[in-house]
């Protein structure tokens, strides 16, 4: 009896969560309205089915429950009924797979009008290319990669020198244009997807799949990976900014292209150094670094790495959050490096610094700091040699004070989570496995270890 | 030549005389159906307490920090795969399959003793296998229970080391120990029914085991094929599934291989498993529900044929796991269409288990209400199950926590609420003791609401479009901060549901030695082992006769007869009953 | 999708066979007292189980044979040279199998003297066929084909190690039935002579299907 009564109230209880509620689909900005529809049918359909079984169960259970003198029916079975109610399955079923094969067929077949673009995604970052006015892709390899041409262009391919290279995480497209997004990995499985627009696939590597959509209305969305990719799945972020037409093509022109990276390259040392006696009055002429001006040792800093934060400074992206002061220094200065080339020549300059020797300051359990570290190690190297494969820098090689107060400025979110910081919102969330001050330290003890050698 | 079943013919058992040949190294269906259970159970709670640990960090993920997120995906995919194979495979087959495939034939034992004997230290040695893992530089791995290559055994993943080789090495030893079990159960149903036990006069409950060991020792071979192939990929470097990659900037010397053939092979196996952990759950609530509603399963031929008709079509679905997989998307038409055929014979299990219950005579034992529990969830797993089923359907919700509330909910919860009406059910007849039954009561109500407050939210959150294998969330503008309230909550359901199971053993071990001596048939069922001579029964099951069957399992409340039940074993009574061809309605 | 194919053809073909066999239309309410159920249930429980296990012996291979089919199809697929030997090979295991029928049908005759040669041919000959299959080995690995080279490569020894495997497992049945005709079986029970020869009519079944899935690797070998 009670279990009859248990049951009535479940389903009242699944039907009040399932409209009173605030967990429900996002709202909708792609074409892809027909995927809610079917969506909606199939909760009809199958929300009848569960109300009717489950309060027919219940009913029969205060019914028939056991009573003195009560005797149950001898009922084989009635082909009859079973016949009616495999019948009336069959339809619901029905109704159900139509649209969904309907809608499965516009998904499969890309509109002729549509936009193409690429989405690249590694461990555990997106990038993007566009093709250039040819309309055609370059061809790629991973053999290709290197650091100069992080997206494996095949140098020889014509095709590929007009292609549009976003080596960034955000992308924008256009409103109300079809785009075919073409999937490519270079690593592992990994999946985009976009709650707002509905659609997502996987990303394979050795293989490229497809899908498409049409963004509907502007604004800014995340993209997610939604295959477990290694550890770091969940930081795999990106955004893609949905603009209208002209703003989506001057963001697109203000990107270079293949040709463009390929005559940029790494920028040039000799150049930087005249720029570097600036930086050298904090940072020493060496790139030794002064502790008592809160100024790290920067010797031998990967050169792509020290041009972004750079570059982060000069737009506000690092240095203006209230608490941090000591970035906050920096952002004058880079008034003096305007421009993005002065930027990667400086850096290239870094670069080429020899190492200098540091001071340990800071002392914590080193074991306990690798096993922490193990975490880490994916990507800035089993060494803290750092890979630009996956845009990580080295971590050998940089002052302890200074590491320790950036791994809790990403922990406390006072660094990294402005939005123009590209890998900002990932090192927040891999920083949540340093909750204390302790495991700060005895990570960065442990890295005070590492020789930043790749074996 | 007249039909002389085996089981009559002079089958030399060996008779255990020793404690070790009684209780360990014995040969008798019974023990070693215990000790599959033992060793299930026992790995089913070391997955249970994994899953708390990441349920913690899931619903309280700044508070705990038990586990860095190598550990979450390591306990994670721990939890999973024990949870399907180690336990749930292992129980309903050889736990229930060796317990009642003997005793409802009217058997005396298996038809291979030794080689059943065999199978379960096997077993028990693919179970230390999987948990060495936990002790190996690296750790368990941490690639999904799914096991997915590359990134099941390249760089960025735990366990990458001993961890991934130690669990294949353990699914191809628990395969071997499956199919020496299942070539057993499978040889017993056909060849060892007593007189008169004809394959339509079987419980459904042997109807389920049978079909699902069937589906095993086809399906699993493709688990095998995978398993050896990804070895030799991680250890010898060979290509069969390994790409050419760029792996955290390393570029690997694997090349040519193909991500997705893994996926077609683990999921050929994987969407049968499915079916063998649910068809024993069919045939084992089928059962309870009709002894304790005190009337026949209604539709029996229509539910033997279902049994029939799922595990046949359960291997031309596999690749809806495949949707967004970047498969051939035209794949997708096929495997929609075939997926949501196999509803409908889905559906006419589940009406006939509620038209049982109609016109019944409902007696809500704990047993029973189990099974009602049961038919409910599963109600509500097997409809979510057409959302992901339905190609479009599932672009929106595939890899999201409405997938994990899915399965859950019908691979989790439903077959487990069946293991627990099975146990209770069958308890005084494998121990000779009453359980308690307010214990039991208070074990079924807080087990059955609180899994369905874990799992009915998770759907929404996979609906808001939250995915699953996170071991965090960040800031992320679509979910918004009730959504990790939300979690939370799931989390101390979950701690409370996991809690509550200390009821069940505490039931278990106090009955065991303190509960009242049990009547050889409490429930006044009809089927065969519920006639042993002895209860517990003894080695070799009937003492000097064996059964004879004369009548279906399903003799309740027949019209006319003073008792509402008439065990397998009554010769006819006088007199035709008009009406038992149509049903007799009060 | 070929592999749904042919599953669904198995379902089809068990769903049929239980359908007419088992009769699985009657309604089992209405027949009471014991039927006697006859046909293909009457027969040792061994060989029903035999059966059984060649079906999941042929999931295997079947799997493994679409997997091949469709790895093969990749661009990086470099097929490997026929090793001449195979051929010998190949008709060495079709004499055991031959050897194997003769010996099943001494035993059918009770003819005790043509049992022992054939039984000790088919042994002798299997083992030959495990040494020219190791041999086959010898000379792909000393002509520069290992497992890791290519994907080829690779199937080849899996296939050729696990249809060994097979192979190996059945010379125990096979040990054990030729342990007991050697020691001889004119003084033993009756019980025990049965055993025996189930033990090599078995024998022969198996090994003739080992022979039939060989003679489908070699084929697939041979075609890519």
């Amino acid at each position: 009896m009670v279990v009859a009564v248990a049951l009535i109230l479940l389903v009242l209880a699944t039907l009040a969560f399932h409209f009173l509620s605030p967990w429900y689909f996002t709202p909708l900005a792609s074409n892809w309205g027909l995927i809610d529809l079917t969506v909606n049918v199939t909760f009809i359909v199958t929300g009848l089915v569960f109300v009717a079984a489950n309060l027919f169960m219940a009913w029969c259970v205060i019914r028939y429950r056991h009573r003195a003198g009560h005797k149950a029916d001898y009922d084989p079975e009635n082909t009859k009924l079973e016949t009616w109610l495999t019948v009336g399955t069959s339809i619901g079923v029905a109704v159900m797979l139509a649209p969904g094969l309907v809608v499965w067929g516009q998904f499969v077949n890309v509109p002729d009008e549509a936009r193409e673009f690429e989405a690249v995604g590694q461990q555990w970052h997106w990038s993007y290319r566009f093709p250039g006015d040819d309309g055609e892709f370059g061809n790629v390899d991973i053999r290709h990669i290197t650091q100069e041409n992080p997206f494996g262009m095949d140098p020889d391919d014509p095709t590929g020198r007009d292609d549009i290279l976003i080596a960034s995480p955000i992308v924008h497209l256009p409103v109300d244009q079809p785009m075919r997004a073409w999937l490519r990995s270079r690593d592992v499985l990994h999946d985009f997807a976009i709650p707002q627009f509905r659609v997502k696939m996987d990303l394979v590597p050795g293989h490229v799949s497809y899908l498409w959509f049409t963004p509907t209305s502007v604004g800014e969305y995340e993209i997610l990976c939604e295959e477990l990719c290694g550890f770091a799945h969940h930081t795999m972020r990106g955004r893609v900014v949905v603009d209208e037409r002209a703003d989506f093509e001057a963001w697109l022109d203000s990107h270079p292209t293949f040709a463009d990276t390929m005559e940029r390259g790494l920028g040039d040392a000799e150049l930087g150094q005249a720029s570097y006696a600036l930086c050298g009055a904090c940072h020493g002429q060496e790139g030794q670094g002064m502790q008592i001006l809160n100024a790290p040792a920067i010797a031998g800093m990967d050169v792509e790495y020290t041009a972004r934060q750079l570059r982060y400074y000069r737009d506000g992206v690092r240095g203006t959050h209230p608490e941090d002061m000591v970035g906050a220094t920096m952002r004058p200065i880079m008034a003096a490096i305007p421009d993005d080339e002065a930027i990667l020549n400086v850096s290239a300059y870094i670069a080429t610094m020899p190492a200098q020797p540091l001071e340990e300051t800071i002392f914590g359990d080193v074991e306990r700091g690798e096993r922490i570290y193990g975490s880490c190690a994916a990507c800035h190297g089993a060494n803290g040699e750092g890979i630009w494969a996956v845009n990580a820098p080295a971590l050998a090689g940089l002052n302890d004070w200074y590491l320790a107060a950036q791994l809790r400025n990403f922990r406390d979110g006072i660094r990294g989570a402005h939005p123009g910081d590209l890998y900002g919102d990932q090192m927040m969330l891999m920083a949540d496995i340093l909750p204390s001050d302790d495991d700060v330290d005895d990570v960065v003890a442990y890295l005070n270890t590492l020789s930043g050698g790749t074996n | 030549m007249a039909y002389v079943a085996i089981a009559d013919r002079d089958q030399h058992l060996h008779d255990p005389d020793t404690f070790i040949t009684k209780y360990i190294w014995s040969q008798d269906h019974k023990v070693i159906a215990i000790q599959y259970a033992l060793t299930a159970i026992f790995v089913g709670v070391v997955a249970l307490v994994l899953s708390l640990l990441f349920r913690l960090q899931l619903g309280f993920p700044d508070t705990f920090n038990l586990v860095d997120p190598n550990q979450y995906y390591q306990y994670v995919t721990m939890h999973g795969m024990i949870m399907v194979i180690y336990l749930l495979t292992a129980l309903f087959l050889g736990g229930f399959g060796n317990y009642l495939i003997p005793l409802m034939c009217g058997a005396r034992d298996m038809v291979f003793p030794y080689m059943n004997m065999l199978s379960f230290w096997v077993y028990l040695l693919s179970v230390i296998v999987l948990l060495a893992s936990f002790f190996v530089p690296g750790g368990p791995t941490g690639a999904g229970w799914t096991l997915y290559p590359p990134q099941a055994i390249s760089e960025g993943t735990p366990g990458i080391g001993g961890g991934i080789v130690l669990m294949l090495v353990s699914l191809a030893i628990f395969i071997v120990a499956f199919t020496m079990g299942g070539l057993n159960y499978v040889t017993t149903v056909l060849q060892a029914r007593t007189r008169g036990m004809t394959l339509m006069r079987m419980p459904l409950a042997v109807w389920g085991i049978f079909v699902a060991t069937i589906l095993g020792l086809l399906a699993f071979p493709a688990l095998l094929v995978a398993a050896v192939m990804m070895t030799l990929d991680r250890v010898v470097g060979t290509s069969f599934f390994m790409p050419e990659m760029l792996s955290l900037g390393r570029e690997l010397d694997y090349g040519g291989g193909s991500p997705i053939l893994f996926q077609h092979l683990f999921w050929f196996f994987g969407h049968p498993e499915v079916y063998i952990v649910a068809l024993p759950a069919f045939g084992i609530v089928s059962d309870v529900l009709s002894v304790h509603a005190r009337k026949n399963i209604f539709g029996y031929r229509m539910m033997v044929w279902a049994i029939v008709l799922i595990g046949a079509l359960s291997f031309v679905v596999w690749a809806h796991h495949m949707y967004v997989s970047g498969m051939n998307p035209y794949f997708g038409f096929f495997f929609a269409t075939t997926t949501l055929i196999i509803a409908v014979p889905t559906a006419l299990k589940v009406y006939n288990w509620i038209l049982t219950l109609w016109r019944g005579d409902i007696h809500l034992r704990v047993p029973m209400l189990f099974a009602i529990g049961f038919i409910f969830t599963f109600i509500h797993g097997g409809l979510t199950g057409l959302f992901l089923g339905n190609v479009t359907v599932d672009l929106p919700l595939s890899d999201t926590y409405f997938v994990v509330g899915h399965f859950h909910m019908v691979m989790g919860v439903s077959p487990v609420l069946v293991v627990f009406a099975a146990i209770y059910h069958w308890f005084p007849k494998i121990t000779g003791r009453m359980f308690n039954e307010a214990l039991g009561k208070a074990h079924f109500w807080l087990t059955l609401l609180g899994t369905y407050s874990i799992y009915l939210p998770m759907h929404y959150l996979g609906i808001l479009g939250v995915p699953r294998r996170y071991y965090a969330y960040g800031d992320t503008d679509f979910i918004p901060a009730s959504a990790q309230t939300l979690n939370s909550g799931i989390t101390v359901a979950a701690l409370i549901v996991a809690a509550v199971q200390v009821l069940f053993f505490v039931n278990v071990i106090w009955s065991l030695w303190r509960g009242p001596k049990a009547d050889p048939n409490p429930w006044r069922a009809t089927t065969l082992e519920w006639l042993t001579p002895d209860t517990p029964p003894k080695h070799g099951n009937w003492g000097p006769e064996l059964p004879e069957v004369h009548r279906w399992p399903y003799d309740y409340s027949v019209p006319g007869e003073a008792e509402d039940f008439i065990p397998q074993t009554e010769p006819p009574h006088a007199g035709v009953v008009a009406g038992r061809d149509h049903g007799v309605h009060h | 999708m070929n592999i749904s194919v042919l599953f669904a053809a198995l379902g089809g073909a068990i769903l049929v066979w239980l359908f007419l066999l088992q009769r699985l239309k009657t309604k089992p309410w209405v027949e009471q007292g014991v039927i006697e159920e006859g046909g293909a249930v009457n027969a040792a429980p061994e060989r029903v189980g035999l059966w059984v296990f060649l079906a999941v012996v042929t999931s295997l291979f079947g799997l493994f044979a679409i997997v091949y089919n469709m790895r093969s199809q990749f661009p990086d697929w470099r097929p490997l040279p026929d090793p001449g030997l195979l051929w010998a090979n190949t008709a060495v295991l079709i004499l055991a199998s031959v050897a194997l029928q003769r010996a099943r049908g001494a035993v059918a005759r009770e003819d005790l003297e043509g049992l022992k040669p054939n039984l000790t041919a088919a042994g002798v000959l299997t083992l030959a066929f495990l040494g020219g299959q190791l041999l086959v080995w010898r000379q792909l690995i000393a002509s520069g084909y290992y497992l890791a080279t290519n994907p080829a490569d690779a199937f080849f020894y899996i296939l050729t190690a696990l249809h060994g495997l097979h192979l190996a497992g059945g010379l125990w049945f096979w040990a054990r039935a030729a342990g007991a005709v050697w020691k001889g079986l004119e003084s033993r029970p009756v019980t025990e002579v049965a055993r025996v020869r189930l033990s090599v009519t078995l024998c022969s079944v198996y090994w003739h299907y080992l022979l039939l899935v060989w003679l489908i690797l070699f084929g697939l070998l041979l075609s890519t």
